[in-house]
């Protein structure tokens, strides 16, 4: 049997049909693996042995008759930031690389517990500050569609994994855009959840307060199963927020006639590429065939949010990476004198170029004389980012764009210029910093690459953006490609 | 507003980071290009506008105060760089 690119429930229905078993389904995911990640290179972590153990396992449940979730038997990647008890997690860092979590994250936790195969761990931007996976300590992913470019970040790993069938589907992590535009880049659909609704617990800290995990999947109902999984309250993380279950599949089907959908014109402005908007505007017509009303809107501080977004983000993170002491875990320097010796040393030697810099915008922002005029100012036009979302959902049910400004660029062409490469998250950024929830997802191709649509949606209204996305990708018109890797 | 390489090594050393001299001239302007970029919310009225911490109303999240189980002691060690019975170890912090 053929198992190119199936997906979660197509798998989920093979397995419950004992068409294939999933000891099988694994060894055919590591045979994959070992064919094409010598070129992609999306893993940090495998765990074959783990997996394997846990297929078997899974396989007897399945003999036996019993009900299973979903997820169970079928194989999953997970994005190198998020703890896995006893399996190596290094948020693609020298910092980490030796560290060996003694706990489960909540969602890790939650996969484990609907039997889901853990592949293993994928590559990321260093502590996930990035957007092309190029600031890896350890490897950089190349974009399956065209290895000469970026899968974009910083959960490009998970993205290339899930394009290139190295994994069914992945978990990625976001902070200002880190799962929809490694999704968009590589052809995939991939969820930033509303802040709050998936347990951020033991997701290793980057902005506290914008960082949300999120699936990464081959298409929209996979999207929906997964969030279906990792998405509730928890009592570990006392920012997730407790509110009735909804499943995610139920509203796929409802269909968008009637639905209004708003297009803020500063994401359709100079500094997107006209053949990106162009995507946009025919998938949109798709939806208005549906039945969908469009209308132009304004989101008059989106000039703002990506100066508020390198304002918060690095003051958030300079303080949740001050536990990086070579003192309790991680690397520790080899000579020191004296405990601050030990300290700047071993931070020093530890972080990559990236992260320092975002230590150190995130420390000046927040010294002494400077609070007020930078991390204070920035979170009043926070204030004002979020306010323009709400007065768009007073009329709109959802907000759509393109989710980057241009196609995966080459490695190499940005890494030198901090804030060209800050500029690929100019469409997404705004989303984290109101807290909305947002997804990616591909509507077509320019010179064979793909391009990613933005739904966004109100908070906790994951349900009007997946049915949104399931209706488009039900009735788009162009030409499904996957990945021929060369 | 112009940063130095002095202002470079005042924030190093709050956020206990070195860098080398070779290091330095690309830090400071590569900094320099962050901040100027975050100069532009100067450009903002925000007379009267409340800051967002944080997107949900939730505040002082609390739970009864009740005695849990702990993480075993050699797992919270498990990772530690240096440690000696029971302990992390450091060097000496005082004089």
């Amino acid at each position: 049997m053929d198992l190119n690119n199936f997906t979660i429930h197509e798998l989920r229905d093979k397995l419950r049909k004992k068409e294939i078993s999933s000891e099988e389904l694994v060894n055919r995911y590591f045979k994959r693996i070992e064919k094409v990640e010598g070129k992609v290179e999306s893993y940090i972590t495998l765990t074959k042995e783990e997996a394997l153990k846990k297929a078997k396992e899974v396989d007897e449940k399945l003999a036996k008759g019993e009900e299973l979730g979903d997820l169970a038997g079928i194989p999953v990647a997970v994005k190198d930031n998020i703890v896995t008890e006893g399996v190596k997690t290094t948020c693609g860092s020298k910092m980490l690389e030796n560290f060996v979590p003694p706990y489960d994250a909540t969602v890790t936790k939650k996969l484990k517990d609907e039997d889901a195969i853990i592949l293993g761990k994928t590559n990321l931007d260093e502590f996930a500050m990035g957007s092309s996976t190029e600031n890896s300590a350890f490897k950089t992913t190349k974009n399956p569609w065209d290895l000469s470019r970026v899968p974009g970040g910083s959960s490009g790993g998970s993205a290339a994994a899930v394009v290139s069938d190295e994994a069914v589907y992945a978990l990625g992590s976001s902070t200002g855009g880190s799962i929809r535009q490694p999704a968009a880049f590589c052809g995939i659909v991939g969820l930033k959840p509303t802040y709050g609704l998936v347990s951020r617990y033991g997701l290793v800290a980057f902005a506290s307060s914008l960082d949300q995990i999120g699936p990464m999947t081959k298409d929209v109902e996979d999207c929906a199963i997964v969030l279906n999984n990792i998405a509730g309250y928890d009592k570990m993380d006392s920012t997730s927020v407790n509110r009735e279950k909804v499943d995610y599949t139920k509203a796929l089907k409802e269909g968008v006639k009637g639905l209004k959908i708003a297009l803020p014109k500063e994401y359709f402005d100079d500094r997107i590429d006209s053949r990106v908007k162009d995507k946009i505007y025919d998938a949109v017509k798709v939806l208005e065939g549906l039945g969908a009303e469009v209308s132009e809107v304004s989101l008059p501080h989106s000039e703002y949010a990506l100066s508020t977004y390198y304002i918060i983000a690095p003051a958030e993170a300079s303080s949740n990476l001050a536990r990086f002491d070579g003192v309790r875990y991680g690397y520790r320097t080899e000579n020191y004198n004296s405990i601050d010796e030990l300290f700047i040393k071993t931070r020093s030697e530890g972080f990559g170029e990236e992260v320092k810099r975002r230590i150190m915008v995130g420390t000046y922002c927040l010294s002494s004389g400077y609070y007020d005029a930078y991390y204070k100012r920035a979170q009043k036009v926070r204030t004002l980012i979020k306010k323009d979302f709400e007065d768009v959902f007073k009329k709109y049910d959802v907000i759509i764009s393109p989710t980057t400004p241009t196609l995966p660029f080459k490695i190499g062409e940005k890494k030198e210029d901090p804030i060209s490469m800050y500029l690929s998250d100019i469409l997404t950024v705004s989303i984290n910093l109101a807290g909305v929830p947002a997804l990616s997802m591909p509507c077509g191709y320019i010179d064979g690459l793909p391009v990613g649509m933005q739904i966004i949606g109100k908070a906790f209204d994951e349900s009007t953006i997946l049915k949104t996305a399931y209706a488009y990708e039900q009735n788009s018109n162009y030409e499904k490609k996957t990945p021929e890797i060369k | 507003m112009d940063i130095s390489k002095e202002d470079v090594k005042h924030v190093a050393k709050l956020a206990r980071l070195e860098f080398s001299q070779e290091e330095i001239e690309d830090f400071t302007q590569k900094f320099a290009s962050v901040i100027e970029y975050v100069e532009k919310l100067k450009e903002v009225d925000v007379e009267g506008i409340e800051p967002t911490y944080h997107v949900h109303p939730i505040k002082n999240v609390m739970r009864e105060d009740k005695v849990g189980k702990s993480m075993d002691r050699d797992k919270v060690l498990s990772n530690a760089p240096d440690k000696e019975t029971g302990f992390f170890k450091i060097p000496n912090v005082l004089d």
